[in-house]
């Protein structure tokens, strides 16, 4: 929280008493490793994922590369970032698009996350870029998810595939299946699957997803997670990917002042990249996933 | 808890329990050091007192408020609000039913007439919650002109109860949240305002704190609503929040069905924190 004040700053009075001590000793190190492990626990960093973290930079910040180095506490603000970075995934990935048109891709997440708002911006970006997406309503659970979908297709100049009215009537894996045919025949490149918001431990509509995906073999599976979430993170996290097995991650509403702990949780426990990052309710606030700026932002650096 | 006696693992398991849970790192210290304390005082060794003291301090703190919904004002009228995505239409189509079922009339205002397709979606729930609903003239309408024309209904039709929704908006976006300052001016014309309560999602971490400071600020919050808890997350940031505002907590939502909407319990609340 930006009343802590940040990290480098905290890190910077812990080393201060310590210098011309040349090597820094375990006490030493045990304090910088407190500082860090309350930052990310302030940043909504899963507990587990902080403990891990905490234990391999501890390790190193014990080294000669520290002892050495002519400003130790840079060195060890160095050596977060860079272990940061490689849990969130060094370099960034891209969509995967299948060679045999139409790339489908389905959307999964608890509720609320900001799913049906992605499928507009991912059909807007795509379309401008030249392919021909459409977007299907496989939410049929949250009241006027469908209606929804339309208004956001038609903001993002994108047709929606809506043969259910939904609030509870029609089958979401009956329409995905439906929609991959009518996109064959309709000639669209990318089939962009929306579904209902469910709980990790709803079985029952889990289950409902992997059917979804069993059904329609899609080519990348986007787990979108809110920002903003807290320690719930790995448990919701590990039940998409048991339930879903989702390929890739999308963290959304980055707009706003939430630290994202979340995206080194999720990262760290699935191993699964996150590619997008959702910064806004408007259908062009969507950029890919920068994982240098979001080890920034997790820490305050 | 598995040990027989209280030694360094049991406190390292309680301080792991509080931090999953979303206590957040100053208030699980301040518990650890209360529980601590209390330890020393009582010279017990057996982890089974150390629950129960947990359990007893929790509820204490979260009892500390008052709950009660103040809703005598004719009609009295609700402010809904709080970030995106959290809950605050389908706690709306809620509490409608839960009004409805104690006999009250109830209309409800789409003040939202940003997000797509959320008027529909107020307008399932008020027929679900046997509301009725004043919505806008057109896309965008100003959400304070939906306020006022629904307060207006309800005082030349005698309607009992205002529930007014709002768009989700982000804390840190200050030309929305003045909005908010402006919905309940407009409102505040006409009646006064019962209730503005804040939807807080239980699956949120240590932002809350900020989500809460911020719209009580902006809106001048006096109640809190947690939602989702039906899910694995515990939603221990809410005692945070609940010490550092004094507001208490007033709703709890547990689903996407009608009827999952309660009233607060401390009791119930602190089981499904620590189990
Ligand atoms: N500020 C902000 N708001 C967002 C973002 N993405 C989505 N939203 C908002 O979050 C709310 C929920 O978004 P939806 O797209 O409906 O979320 P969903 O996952 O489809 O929700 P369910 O279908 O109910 O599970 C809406 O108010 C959106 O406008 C974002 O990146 N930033
Ligand atoms: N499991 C569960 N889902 C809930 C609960 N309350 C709301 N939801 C779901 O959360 C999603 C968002 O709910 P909304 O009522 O649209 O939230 P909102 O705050 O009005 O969203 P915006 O208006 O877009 O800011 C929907 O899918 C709801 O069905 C709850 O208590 N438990
Ligand atoms: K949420
Ligand atoms: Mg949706
Ligand atoms: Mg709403």
């Amino acid at each position: 929280m930006a009343s802590f004040g940040n990290l480098s700053d905290r890190l910077a009075t812990t080393f201060k008493n310590l210098r011309g001590k040349g090597k820094l000793s375990p006490a030493d190190v045990d304090g910088t490793v407190r500082e860090i492990r309350r930052a990310l626990l302030d940043a909504d960093v899963a507990l587990d994922v902080v403990k891990e973290f905490t234990g391999r930079v501890r390790e190193r910040a014990l080294s000669d590369e520290v002892s050495k180095a002519l400003n130790p506490a840079q060195q060890v603000v160095q050596i977060v970032n860079d272990e940061l970075i490689t849990i969130l995934g060094g370099q960034q990935r891209r969509l995967e698009f299948s060679k045999q048109p139409p790339t489908v891709i389905m959307l999964a997440g608890l509720q609320g996350a900001g799913k049906t708002t992605l499928a507009g911006k991912l059909a807007k970006w795509l379309a401008k870029d030249g392919h021909t997406p459409i977007l299907v309503a496989a939410d049929l659970q949250r009241p006027n998810a469908v209606t929804q979908l339309q208004v956001v297709g038609s903001q993002a100049g994108v047709p929606v595939f809506a043969p259910e009215p939904g609030n509870g009537v029609g089958n979401p894996v009956r329409v995905a299946k439906d929609a991959i045919k009518y996109a064959k025949d309709k000639q669209h490149d990318v089939v962009i699957v929306d579904t209902a918001g469910r709980l990790g431990v709803d079985a029952e509509m889990m289950k409902q997803a992997a059917d979804i995906r069993k059904a329609i073999n899609p080519d990348e599976v986007l787990f979108v997670i809110d920002a903003m979430i807290g320690q719930d993170a790995v448990a919701t996290a590990k039940a998409f990917q048991a339930g879903v097995d989702f390929t890739a991650v999308v963290l959304s509403k980055l707009d706003g002042d939430a630290r994202g702990g979340a995206a080194l949780s999720v990262a760290s426990v699935t191993g699964r990249p996150i590619i997008f990052a959702s910064t806004g309710e408007s259908l062009d606030d969507f950029e890919p996933f920068h994982p240098d700026r979001m080890a920034s932002r997790i820490l305050d650096l | 808890f598995t040990k027989k006696t209280i030694d360094d693992d049991t406190w390292t398991d309680l301080e792991d329990a509080l931090l999953t849970a979303d206590f957040g790192p100053d208030v699980t210290d301040a518990v650890i050091d209360e529980l601590r304390a209390s330890v020393a005082k009582y010279h017990t060794t057996d982890p089974a007192d150390l629950r129960r003291m947990l359990r007893e301090t929790l509820e204490e703190r979260l009892s500390r408020l008052d709950s009660t919904l103040m809703l005598t004002n004719r009609p009295a009228v609700v402010l809904v609000v709080g970030v995106n995505g959290v809950g605050k239409t389908t706690t709306i189509g809620k509490f409608a039913k839960f009004l409805n079922n104690y006999g009250r009339s109830v209309v409800v205002g789409a003040a939202d007439t940003f997000r797509a397709a959320a008027v529909e979606q107020l307008a399932t729930w008020a027929e679900r919650g046997g509301a009725s609903i004043v919505r806008p003239q057109h896309h965008g309408q100003d959400p304070a002109s939906v306020a006022f024309q629904t307060v207006e209904l309800a005082q030349r039709e005698g309607i009992e109860i205002v529930l007014i929704d709002t768009a989700g908006r982000l804390q840190t976006k200050s030309g929305l949240m003045d909005e908010l300052g402006k919905i309940r001016r407009v409102i505040e014309k006409q009646a006064p305002i019962a209730e503005v309560l804040l939807v807080l999602d239980a699956t949120t971490g240590q932002n809350g704190l900020s989500q809460a400071m911020a719209f009580i600020e902006f809106a001048g919050v006096t109640g809190l609503v947690i939602t989702k808890l039906d899910g694995s997350a515990r939603g221990g940031f809410v005692l945070a929040v609940q010490e550092q505002t004094g507001i208490p907590i007033k709703l709890v939502g547990q689903g996407e069905k009608i009827g999952d909407l309660t009233g607060f319990t401390p009791h119930v609340f602190v089981q499904n924190l620590i189990g």
